[in-house]
């Protein structure tokens, strides 16, 4: 066990140099959104019905799989560092703070998880197998 | 460190309401909105992908009156915060910061948004009156 205080041991150590990354982070996935989100609105108003089977043979596309995934993907992190700064600016006490963070990350994941998966499952679905 | 009871941001009891932080805070409010409509799009997929009837049944939720109310907020909520997202990243990159400047992109935020509300919800009608 150290004798220093915590202070002492990170004295002149300088910064982890990682402060920034989160605001990068956020930034990098907005500009990637702005086109990955205007595909998915314009998609989905361009199609004829929003039915069970224009829906599904639209996403059986493998553009239109692929495009999906990495807007499930991307939205996902940009929403998930969104809703992480709002906890950490107006959920003060530490306990509820961490539980809150906690139950995002896992809740992010899952919803990332689910919906990707969808996605793959109408996009590989629509093939059939080689015989 | 007697940290409870003290503000961890600046805050709206503070601050004299006025456009720019009305904006910044309509700019999270839309955004938190944002993320509840990621969990709708999540079982609007998953729906898609188990069958027929579980479409029908989420597309009923999603048609229905009250439904119909939340997808036209969720349109406002994603117009204005890509349209402010926007004039962000313009101010990341040290554009935009005059007073002037500053008042009418927010404006062009707001009214955008509206605007392009209105715009997709008539087109949806026009093509699909229901």
């Amino acid at each position: 066990m150290s004798l220093r205080s915590p202070l002492g041991r990170v004295l002149g150590l300088g910064s982890a140099k990682e402060g920034t990354g989160h605001w990068w982070a956020q930034r990098v996935s907005a500009i990637a959104l702005i086109p990955l989100t205007l595909w998915f609105v314009f998609s989905l108003l361009a199609l004829p019905a929003l039915n069970y089977a224009t829906v599904r043979a639209w996403l059986s596309y493998p553009l239109s799989g692929f495009l999906a995934v990495l807007l499930i993907a991307v939205l996902t992190h940009h929403s998930y560092l969104g809703t992480t700064e709002v906890i950490e600016d107006y959920v003060p006490a530490a306990g509820p703070k961490l539980f809150s963070l906690l139950f995002l990350r896992f809740l992010y994941v899952l919803v990332g998880g689910a919906s990707i998966f969808a996605v793959l499952r109408v996009t590989f679905g629509a093939w059939a197998p080689i015989p | 460190m007697p940290a409870r009871g003290r503000p961890t941001s600046p805050h709206w009891q503070i601050y004299r309401w006025q456009i720019g932080n009305s904006l910044s805070i309509l700019h999270r409010l839309t955004g938190v909105a944002l993320a509840l409509g990621l969990i709708a799009l999540c079982y609007w997929l998953v729906a898609l992908a188990s069958g027929p009837q579980s479409y029908a049944a989420a597309m009923r939720v999603f048609a229905g009156p009250l439904g119909r109310l939340v997808m036209v907020a969720w349109t406002f909520a994603f117009l204005y915060h890509l349209l402010n997202g926007v004039r962000h990243l313009f101010w990341d990159i040290g554009m935009g910061y005059e007073r002037t400047q500053r008042h009418a992109s927010g404006w062009f935020a707001v009214l955008g948004a509206v605007g392009l509300t209105v715009c997709v919800w008539a087109s949806i009608w026009a093509s699909h009156p229901s």
